[in-house]
């Protein structure tokens, strides 16, 4: 766990790293889940105070993104595509099948902390369906067989 | 020897980093010296992974590739028990018109050099020896309109922004491609990514901006990568400068950010709602200057149109829709890709003939023309040419070209359901016929699934406010998928039970 001087420290850097963008939380948002895998609760007061915003303007920017969390996800992440080009090709019947067997619902992780399972609503793979991501990586054709690869 | 094995997303999909590996390891151990050439895609997904040997005949395709075939590339190519022969040669390829996908798939995305070899920079020398007023009317004249779904002339956009006062200008070009089957922009930018900010060069000298961005989803991994390392590219090598320079941009995953003014907030740091019009983003768009709005393939089309002039593009097309059309056939079809090709195909001729009908071998029900805001297509509409007022006339659009095949085992509630959970999900809040509206169709429908047939006028009203109250196209189109489902697929919305009693 990071202790909220380290974590104010790292902000800052991140914030500094941006300065002179037009326009830029929303690269101030990627660079902080990149670093944190999440955005801190913690972190909205100091990105707040040097954008000049109110707090509640920062956290209404980060609920309003599908991409950033307010907290950690399970150690791997598994996007399905839930968009019609794979609902022609039995996206449907494989996130059933997916969520069987991982026995958790969209948004949610597994008890064991081992795999967050999230809807994506195309990643541009539409004549190769049905699409996923597994921690950032595109696989075409998938299907319920990705569990045992999660697992492994 | 010289091979080619895709970088695009669909290939690395479909296994082409272990593609890459395998053939290294194989030339190594065989102690020959391999210059493997990470391209764009040609589109024929079908194939991919799709490696491509240089011979002196030309580039003999092979695959679709797995780990196990790599081995018999190193012996005679056309020779390979996957070999398609003369890439330029298979009928997908030749049936094509590649203006502005020409390079794509053929060069090398990060070498400038390549792209200069292959007629790339000549639109923007061109252009830097005309006045702003004679670029604008080059690409009026062309007759390009908008591929981001509204089909505005872009022309006439430009003028705009290129007539407002202001001291500072932007251009924006618009890669957030939410759409379902639509994959144009993503290939353009991993396979040409320097005819994009060519495109965008033109278009700061005809409105007079020193500045542009490139928002890109963040869906897209590998587009944003080549894009930014092409920008560098381009920085180093002065084809961008002080005079005009670009940023890219990552979205957050919010379809509505594709909606111009969502994406303008999105890219000030704000919540990606939509704003009122007008203003019109060009006269008050980023940070409330002059901007330049305009898709992936709007953009990526000037080069070819300032290189061969506005008649050579208009030359091309059908009616009032100007010039070429990078088609994504997409969904549940036999050859499924992308294929550039002038206006005027008949929906039939695209889905019958190019397609080659759907992968399951089951006939066609439906085909959803123009991402999730497009009206699904029955086999009645087939002899639709594609084009803007085409599909306008059967309660459609064309959208930013991208078609999703159904066979026969789609269930039309089911699409139409879907269409208002998308609403629903995706809605900015902004307005009430978007954000309530959709949540209401959601429960209509799901009425109408439980047998209740007086849903079904309910659903049909609630149709008509959400088309001509909402704020934008998200809650105005929704309407499209929703009412054609119910129009020409009527029975997948007759209760089981009456059908029973
Ligand atoms: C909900 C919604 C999503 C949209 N998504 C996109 C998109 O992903 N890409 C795009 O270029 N245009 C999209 N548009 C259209 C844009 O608002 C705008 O018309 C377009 O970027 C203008 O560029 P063009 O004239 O070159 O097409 C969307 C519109 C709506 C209403
Ligand atoms: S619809 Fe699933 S990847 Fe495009």
């Amino acid at each position: 766990m990071l202790d909220s001087a380290d974590l104010s420290d790292r902000v800052a850097q991140i914030l500094a790293d941006h300065a002179g963008l037009e326009g830029p939380l929303l690269p101030i948002l990627h660079g902080i889940q990149a670093a944190f895998g999440h955005v801190p609760q913690a972190a909205i007061p100091q990105i707040a105070k040097a954008l000049n915003l109110s707090k509640a303007e920062v956290h209404g920017v980060i609920t309003f993104y599908h991409d950033f969390r307010e907290a950690p996800a399970g150690r791997h992440v598994l996007k399905l595509c839930r968009a019609e080009a794979c609902q022609a090709m039995g996206a449907d019947r494989m996130a059933a099948e997916v969520k069987a067997a991982l026995g958790i619902d969209w948004h949610e992780t597994t008890p064991d902390g081992r795999v967050t399972l999230e809807p994506v609503f195309c990643l541009g793979l539409c004549a190769c369906g049905p699409a996923a991501m597994l921690d950032g990586r595109l696989i075409g054709r998938c299907d319920a067989g990705i569990v045992a690869e999660v697992m492994a | 020897m010289k091979l080619y094995l895709p970088l695009d997303s669909v290939a690395v999909a479909l296994g082409a980093e272990a593609i890459a590996a395998a053939i290294l390891t194989e030339a190594a151990r065989r102690g020959i010296r391999v210059d493997l050439v990470r391209n764009g895609s040609r589109g024929m997904v079908w194939l991919e992974p799709l490696v491509e040997v240089e011979t002196d005949a030309g580039r003999i395709g092979v695959g679709p590739m797995t780990v196990a075939d790599v081995p018999a590339l190193f012996g005679s190519a056309a020779r390979h028990p996957k070999a398609l022969g003369l890439v330029e040669d298979l009928p997908w390829m030749k049936g094509q018109t590649r203006l502005t996908f020409a390079r794509v798939g053929v060069i090398d995305p990060l070498s400038l050099a390549d792209y200069r070899a292959h007629g790339g920079l000549q639109g923007l020398t061109r252009a830097r020896s005309m006045t702003r007023a004679e670029i604008v009317a080059e690409v009026t004249d062309s007759g390009l309109r908008g591929r981001g779904g509204a089909g505005f002339p872009t022309g006439i956009k430009w003028k705009t922004v290129s007539d407002a006062p202001g001291d500072r200008k932007y251009i924006v070009c618009n890669a957030d491609e939410g759409d379902s089957a639509t994959f144009a922009d993503r290939m353009l930018m991993e396979g040409d990514p320097f005819c994009l900010i060519e495109g965008m060069a033109i278009a700061g000298l005809a409105c007079g901006a020193a500045k542009g961005f490139v928002y890109i989803r963040s869906e897209y991994p590998i587009a944003i990568r080549v894009m930014e390392s092409a920008i560098r590219i381009a920085r180093t090598a002065g084809v961008l400068d002080a005079g005009f320079d670009i940023e890219v941009r990552v979205g957050a995953g919010a379809y509505v950010c594709g909606e111009e003014t969502s994406l303008l907030n999105s890219l000030e740091g704000r919540r990606g709602v939509v704003r009122a019009k007008p203003p019109l983003p060009a006269l008050e768009g980023f940070m409330g200057k002059p901007t330049v709005v305009n898709n992936v393939i709007s953009l990526a089309s000037v080069p070819v149109i300032l290189a061969k002039g506005a008649a050579f593009y208009k030359d091309f097309g059908h009616g009032r829709s100007r010039g070429t059309v990078p088609l994504q056939i997409a969904g549940n079809v036999r050859y499924g890709g992308l294929y550039e090709t002038a206006f005027g195909l008949t929906l039939g001729q695209i889905v019958d003939d190019i397609a080659g009908g759907t992968a399951s071998g089951r006939p066609v029900k439906a085909v959803q023309v123009g991402g999730p805001l497009g009206a699904y297509h029955p086999r009645a509409d087939f002899d639709t040419p594609f084009g803007y007022e085409d599909f306008a006339g059967q309660g459609g659009l064309i959208g930013h070209a991208g078609l999703t095949v159904f066979d026969d085992s789609a269930d039309m509630l089911a699409q139409a359901r879907f269409a208002m959970e998308f609403c629903a999900i995706e809605s900015c809040g902004k307005c009430t016929p978007c954000r309530i509206g959709a949540v209401r169709g959601v429960e209509t429908i799901d009425r109408i699934a439980k047998g209740d047939a007086a849903a079904i006028p309910l659903l049909t009203d609630l149709c008509s406010t959400m088309k001509s109250g909402s704020l934008c196209a998200l809650g105005g189109f929704t309407p499209y998928p929703v009412l054609s489902a119910l129009t020409h697929f009527p029975e997948d919305f007759t209760p089981v039970r009456e059908a029973a009693e």
